[in-house]
């Protein structure tokens, strides 16, 4: 007999959050629903509201700011709004389980990953120590950690990144819940790593047969994994349905602006030519090797880290050069030293045929007027106490006679016309724009000395896709403009493939492959290279379940 | 992202620095009333021994230990008087002279020298830091009243002396608390992305560096306050410092202490007046951090309201 409920049912849900600001309708009546064996995934950007049903659902909304003023949440037909806290408490766990984005975060550093996945067993179910151990043992296994035996007893820093998604899911799964919410399960993790985590959720909602909330930003993941998606947009619903229909046939605007801002879809541009003959950055054999310390005493052992190991390249005038690498392949090291942040252990780097690591004090000034980066984090890379006049114009304060200093407000002004803000926002403090909006007030510091060569680090990682679409239409504008060179280094192929002219890819310290975007992306020759294109989820979900296929049938063959 | 877009503030029009101060001060009525008791104070400090210095030291014997609350002797008589006959009330302001002087150089001594030590040993590291942080660990395990005696007897003992000696023992927290944000703060990106511009270390401590550190300074020196007005009453009691008969309220306190049973005004009232100072000060120097930090600021900006 068909149940007459849905497994997970969220009905008019509204949430609203008390700001100094005044109010926030983080939730305007929100309806979903999950079936047993199903994967739902809630698309949403940041800010959209798409992690604050699943708060609700776990009853770890922050309570105030945070109050639910309507709805209703069924699980099984029973509304979990009505319940007492320790009803909820028993459910929590049992029946519905959660993974987060950071699991270095969400995992206690001072107990052992065996410890704290028996806790979760014995929180709620009477069990003897051994029992409990063994089944973790055997959790674990399935989780895909070798030798769980022994690596029981690791602490978390002692499991790498996929490791510990692998031992958080190890966790939520250990009473075999109905429902797992997954919030951004994959987004701290690479591309390869995330391949092999998406499959194994894949393959464990195959096996238990519960329902799985995926909540992300990532079309690709969503096109990957999942049965049906809802979208999300400001608190709203915009539309939901089978995965193959949003995607193939959006039917509201945000929908096809969205899957419109999806980087890396375009033909290939031409690669252009480098204006000049001469190299504008030409990098010979570098070497960072790290001393690896141990003891109290941070005595070295005598062993090394080579965060860089022999890398070559060279960067025209007016060219753009991707480096692509996951984490820990030496790419933001590379960033470092040649911003001379990092001493190299060898190895040459020349700038306009200078050397770079041999530059006096005076060469210096002029070199950093020249050679300029973009962080990652834009909400780090300003400084909180300055305002946006002061932090655009500080270039002039400390490179003095560029700028007199009457001069100063509207040309920063200018600037940030030029990166698409406006001349009032000078009087304000970082903190009151969005992650977007710092980037480009990142990008106008950049700009103030007029360089040649900007190092975009990981520049748009951290924002959102259809934020991510304009910073990138940005950085392709002023380097038309003005003739800039980009040092573009990202984690995301997608990404680096629309605006690079060439693409280096980076792997334990060496560049194992070399070439234009077209030969890269179409016609890859080291295996590292396919792996990673491979990784990447493509957004579409014909593609995926294509790629996913083949995959089984490799297996089975 | 887990950092939800907020609407941006609105903006003010552009005020005088002093005027928005104020209406920021007027917002919190607590650190108003401080300001007000704290500029009293001053008052009294700067214009207290001319006006009343003849009245404060006067003995009058048939008035030992008179009890508070009585003014038939005249309003100086309103909190007693000591047992010498000498009216607490007026001895009280004259006092803030000297103890606000002693206790504001210390601490302001303190303060700056070991957050300037603090800043290069967080940021400089290398030698320079270890010399600056065992200095440190010597100062705080050596007892503060056996410096002081060495002081005493190879210098005069004068009020200059017993500045230098509240503000060497205090230096340590200074030091430790400046160096340990100073790490954590040189560490961040937007400090990474001044030396990428060519910024001199100079201009690195002073723009990126230490307007971080000084609202956390400013807390620690409020509380210390309290501390060094007591320390030195006791220095002042073991004879370097001030001596009577010029007063102190640690000094009164001190002497009060004989008489605790049978006049307890004797030491509460001064008591008491070390007491609101450092709570006064403590409550506006939380306003200060509020209004130093841009991110903060808007708590005293809109006008308050009540949630559902």
């Amino acid at each position: 007999m068909p149940d007459p409920h849905h497994l997970l049912e969220v009905r008019g849900l509204a949430v609203e959050f008390h700001t100094a600001q005044g109010t926030v309708h983080a939730l305007a009546g929100v309806d979903y629903h999950l079936d047993r064996g199903e994967t739902l995934a809630i698309l949403g950007e940041s800010g959209s509201g798409k992690s604050v049903s699943a708060s609700a659902i776990m009853n770890i909304l922050d309570v105030p700011p945070g109050y639910i003023t309507g709805g209703e949440i069924l699980l099984e037909g029973k509304n979990l709004l009505e319940m007492s806290a320790a009803e909820r408490r028993r459910i929590n766990g049992e029946r519905i389980a959660m993974i987060f984005q950071d699991p270095l975060a969400h995992l206690n550093p001072v107990y052992s990953a065996g410890f704290q996945i028996e806790e979760a067993l014995r929180a709620h179910k009477s069990m003897s120590a051994r029992d409990a151990r063994s089944r973790a043992i055997t959790l674990l296994e399935h989780v895909g950690i070798p030798d769980p035996a022994r690596r029981i007893d690791d602490y978390p820093h002692q499991f790498s990144g996929g490791q510990r998604q692998r031992v958080m899911i190890a966790m939520a799964l250990a009473l075999r819940p109905d429902v797992l919410i997954a919030d951004e399960p994959t987004t701290a993790l690479d591309v390869t790593v995330q391949a092999q985590i998406l499959e194994l959720l894949k393959q464990l909602q195959a096996e238990t047969g519960m329902g799985l909330l995926l909540i992300t930003h990532d079309l690709g993941v969503v096109a990957d994994v999942a049965d049906r998606v809802v979208v999300m947009h400001r608190g709203r619903i915009g539309e939901g349905g089978s995965v193959r229909d949003v995607f193939k046939a959006p039917s509201q605007d945000y929908t096809r602006r969205l899957l419109a801002a999806i980087p890396g879809r375009g033909p290939h541009d031409p690669a252009r030519a480098p204006r000049a003959d001469a190299p504008l950055l030409e990098v010979r054999e570098l070497c960072k090797h790290f001393p690896v310390t141990a003891g109290l005493m941070r005595r070295e052992t005598g062993e090394v880290v080579r965060a860089l190991d022999g890398v070559s390249f060279e960067v025209g005038a007016g060219e753009t050069l991707g480096i692509v690498g996951e984490s820990g392949s030496g790419k933001s090291t590379l960033a470092r030293t040649l911003l001379r942040l990092e001493q190299p252990t060898s190895g040459e780097a020349r700038f306009h045929g200078d050397r770079i690591f041999a530059l006096d004090a005076e060469r210096l000034r002029a070199f950093r007027r020249a050679f300029q980066v973009v962080f990652q984090d834009p909400f780090a890379s300003l400084n909180p106490r300055m305002t946006v006049l002061d932090i655009v114009s500080e270039p002039w304060a400390i490179h003095k006679g560029v700028l007199p200093r009457a001069r100063w407000r509207d040309k920063a002004a200018e600037l940030l016309e030029r990166v698409g803000m406006e001349s009032s926002h000078l009087r304000r403090y970082p903190h009151q724009f969005s992650g977007g909006q710092r980037q480009r007030i990142a990008i106008a510091r950049a700009l103030a000395l007029e360089p040649e060569l900007i190092i975009c680090d990981e520049a748009v990682s951290a924002l959102d896709v259809s934020i991510q679409a304009q910073v990138i239409e940005l950085l392709k504008e002023l380097r038309d403009a003005l003739g800039l060179s980009y040092l573009f280094i990202a984690h995301d192929l997608a990404v680096v493939r629309d605006l690079a002219d060439r693409v280096a890819v980076m792997q334990r310290g060496k560049i194992v492959e070399l070439g234009t975007c077209e030969q890269i992306f179409e016609r890859p020759e080291h295996p590292y290279t396919r792996t990673l294109l491979a990784a990447s989820p493509e957004p579409d979900p014909d593609v995926q379940t294509e790629r996913r296929r083949r995959r089984a049938a490799s297996f089975a063959a | 992202m887990a950092i939800a877009e907020r609407p941006a503030a609105p903006i003010p029009e552009p005020r005088g620095v002093l005027a928005s101060a104020l209406a920021m001060l007027w917002r919190d009525k607590l650190a108003c009333i401080a300001a007000v008791y704290l500029l009293l104070i001053a008052l009294c400090a700067i214009f207290g021994p001319a006006l009343l210095g003849n009245v404060g030291t006067g003995l009058n014997l048939q008035m030992r230990n008179a009890p508070p609350g009585s003014i038939e002797q005249g309003w100086t008589f309103i909190f007693g008087a000591d047992a010498l006959g000498r009216p607490i009330l007026p001895r009280i302001v004259i006092a803030a002279q000297n103890t606000l002087g002693v206790a504001t150089a210390a601490v302001l001594t303190s303060m700056i020298i070991g957050g300037l030590l603090g800043l290069i040993a967080g940021y400089s590291g290398g030698w320079l830091a270890v010399v600056i942080m065992r200095f440190a660990d010597i100062v705080m395990s050596f007892p503060s009243l056996l410096l002081a005696v060495v002081v005493l007897y190879v210098f005069e003992p004068r009020v200059a002396n017993l500045v230098l000696v509240l503000a060497i023992t205090r230096m340590p927290v200074y030091i430790r608390t400046t160096r340990a944000e100073v790490l954590e703060i040189r560490e961040r990106m937007y400090v990474s992305a001044a030396r990428v511009l060519g910024a001199s270390t100079g201009r690195i401590l002073a723009r990126h560096i230490a307007p971080l550190v000084v609202p956390t300074l400013i807390t620690v020196a409020t509380l210390d306050f309290a501390f060094v007005m007591l320390a030195e009453s006791a220095l002042s009691f073991l004879g370097i410092g001030i001596q009577p008969p010029e007063v102190t309220w640690g000094l009164m306190v001190a002497q009060g202490r004989n008489y605790l049973s049978s006049a307890w005004w004797l030491a509460f009232f001064p008591g008491l007046a070390i007491m609101l100072t450092t709570l006064a000060l403590n409550l506006l120097s939380g306003w200060v951090r509020l209004a130093t930090d841009p991110e903060q600021r808007w708590r005293l900006e809109i006008k308050k309201r009540r949630h559902a």
